[in-house]
């Protein structure tokens, strides 16, 4: 009795956190695309009528909104937040008197949940009483910044806060690859006269390669989820002009009722996360058997 | 002749010190420009905490207070108002509270233990089990939404304390099993065969000898749990009800509520009190608050 159970006890330490992710992970996701491929409004039916609510999904102004808003922002947010990350992890690893303090300042945000963050920029950022008013009291009488209340314009103030919030974060990770370069090869580089700024070219960023991809990952990955942001930052306005995919199915499942379009909606999303993730997925796998 | 060239080393040593200290001067610069566009919304969230209505109107948004008032802090913390309710942020705070802890708890716990097995109790399978546990932390949570809302409903949880604190727990479970492995991946293979040759059982090797090197871990792990669900806002809007609803909820809330007059003193006192405890935590505790973040987002 006691050595079968010895020899078994593993499998029934993990067996319920098993039965628990098949069915709240696995089960859920399940449930959400066959309801995507049947006929549900707002009470589920589970008879399959095909690829309607995709259809339908797909003839919606607002979604395409929405899709195009989640490229625009998490490809500037994802490229922003690398540059300043890596520019800022190089200007630290400089030998800086003050190192430990500014590290302090420029990943505090990433503490912040993105509620507050919005609620900190709509504040500066609104023109009545924010930048705008600020660099007209300076004297330049016609200045303006009204992005926040420009629907050309808004999706680009999510992309400002949430660069602030996360560019931090790419810079701690960028900073641990940099301690990690091995220092023989650039104390050689410097030996032969190589200058640094082709030093950082040619040999240091090279070798931040697996950094890069992990840093596009996680971005891709909070740009995906930045629901919490456009809510309190834009609320998704004007009008519709800031919807994410995440707003429009929030928007779709509990105001409009619309579970079938939730769902289909929800289905994209994570079609969109699987492109991105399991292949990244696959070669962390592999590099580590090989 | 040697004189004079001498004389020349020194004016082009001379040269390039200058040279050097002038990139050091632009390396500060450039680095103090970024720390006051990363200080500044947080400056700004405190100073106009500070002020009253009126000098919000007259002043600018960059200009320290000249009348410090605490008026803004006392309103969000007990009666702000969201809509008709008029309560402030305290009974929020304590909700979140009330679900933190127990889901962090709960979570850490199972990451523990999942994470000693999988790493060190080795079955056929179980690197299947956790490759399929890590897909947990990538997915969109907008993809279980709505059968979770339905099942909440089923089994009579809807807006409750508990399904909040089931719903975290479950979706940390992912992380806090990655955690641990990856931590007990450094621990020798070695160790663990010896102690079960000297007849040691699973719970007695964890007890003995993987419990007490864990407390980095641990605290890893309960700041990054902590983090994530004392922000999370998604999960609250969706689940909760009036009376259970997160901080975060209820400040999003207050700062959208669109009746009576805009109070942004208060709206952003009830913003600072909103981000205080994972504030601190980070301030406290940072080293393991970003060994945490690389440790979740390098994945194994």
């Amino acid at each position: 009795m006691s050595s079968w159970l010895q020899k078994h006890i593993s499998k029934i330490v993990i067996a319920p956190s098993f039965a628990i992710i098949l069915v709240f992970v696995y089960g859920f996701i399940g449930w959400t695309v066959y309801i995507s491929f049947t006929k549900t409004k707002l009470l589920p039916k589970y008879t399959l009528i095909g690829t309607h609510q995709y259809e339908k999904l797909f003839s919606t102004p607002r979604w395409y909104v929405a899709l195009e808003n989640l490229f625009v922002f998490s490809g500037l947010f994802i490229l922003i937040a690398i540059v300043i990350g890596l520019l800022l992890a190089i200007l630290l690893d400089q030998k800086i008197r003050t190192e430990g303090f500014l590290r302090t300042i420029f990943l505090y945000p990433m503490a912040i949940s993105f509620i507050v963050t919005g609620t900190a920029w709509k504040w500066i950022l609104n023109p009545q009483n924010g930048i705008e008013a600020v660099v007209r009291s300076w004297g330049f009488e016609s200045f303006r910044f009204d992005w926040l209340i420009n629907s050309d314009m808004a999706i680009y103030t999510v992309v400002i806060a949430a660069v602030w919030q996360a560019s931090g974060f790419v810079m701690a990770l960028f900073l641990a690859g940099l301690r990690s370069v091995d220092q023989e090869i650039i104390k050689a580089a410097m030996v032969d006269g190589i200058p640094t700024s082709r030093i950082y070219s040619g040999i240091i960023i090279p070798s931040l390669a697996p950094i890069f991809l992990s840093a596009v990952i996680v971005l891709a990955h909070l740009s995906i989820k930045a629901f919490d942001l456009v809510v309190s930052l834009t609320g998704g306005g004007p009008g519709y002009s800031t919807d994410l995919p995440a707003t429009f199915m929030y928007t779709m499942a509990f105001s409009r009722g619309n579970v079938g379009q939730a769902a289909a909606s929800a289905v994209v999303m994570l079609t969109i996360v699987v492109a991105v993730i399991v292949p990244y997925l696959y070669s962390e796998m592999r590099s580590r058997h090989d | 002749m040697t004189n004079h060239v001498l004389a020349g080393t020194a004016q082009s040593q001379l040269k390039s010190r200058f040279w050097h200290k002038a990139a050091r001067f632009s390396l500060y610069a450039i680095l103090g420009i970024f720390a006051l566009f990363y200080i500044m919304p947080l400056f700004v969230m405190v100073i106009t905490s500070l002020k009253s209505l009126d000098e919000i109107h007259q002043g600018g948004l960059l200009s320290l207070p000249e009348n410090i008032t605490f008026e803004p802090w006392k309103v969000a913390w007990s009666s702000a108002c969201a809509g008709v309710s008029c309560v402030g942020l305290k009974g929020y705070f304590l909700n979140s509270m009330v679900m933190v802890v127990p889901a962090v708890f709960i979570s850490t716990l199972i990451g523990a233990i999942n994470g000693y097995a999988l790493m060190h109790w080795k079955f056929k399978g179980s690197e299947i089990i956790f490759a399929l546990l890590l897909f947990g932390c990538f997915i969109p949570f907008q993809i279980v939404l709505l059968p979770m809302a339905i099942l909440l409903g089923k089994i009579k949880l809807s807006g409750s304390f508990s399904g909040l604190i089931m719903v975290h727990a479950v979706y940390g479970i992912p992380f806090t099993t990655m955690f641990f492995r990856n931590y007990y991946m450094t621990i020798p293979t070695e160790l663990v065969k010896a102690a079960k040759i000297d007849g040691a059982g699973f719970f007695r090797i964890f007890y003995s000898i993987f419990l007490p090197l864990s407390p980095p871990i641990i605290v890893v792990t309960i700041i990054w749990e902590f983090t994530n669900i004392w922000n999370d806002f998604l999960f609250g809007i969706s689940f909760s009800e009036p009376g259970t609803q997160p901080i975060t909820v209820a400040l999003n809330n207050i700062v959208n509520s669109t009746t009576g007059v805009k109070e942004y003193n208060v709206d952003m006192a009830a913003a600072i009190i909103a981000a205080l405890p994972t504030l601190l935590v980070y301030i406290v505790a940072g080293k393991y608050f970003i060994r945490g973040l690389s440790a979740g987002s390098v994945k194994g």
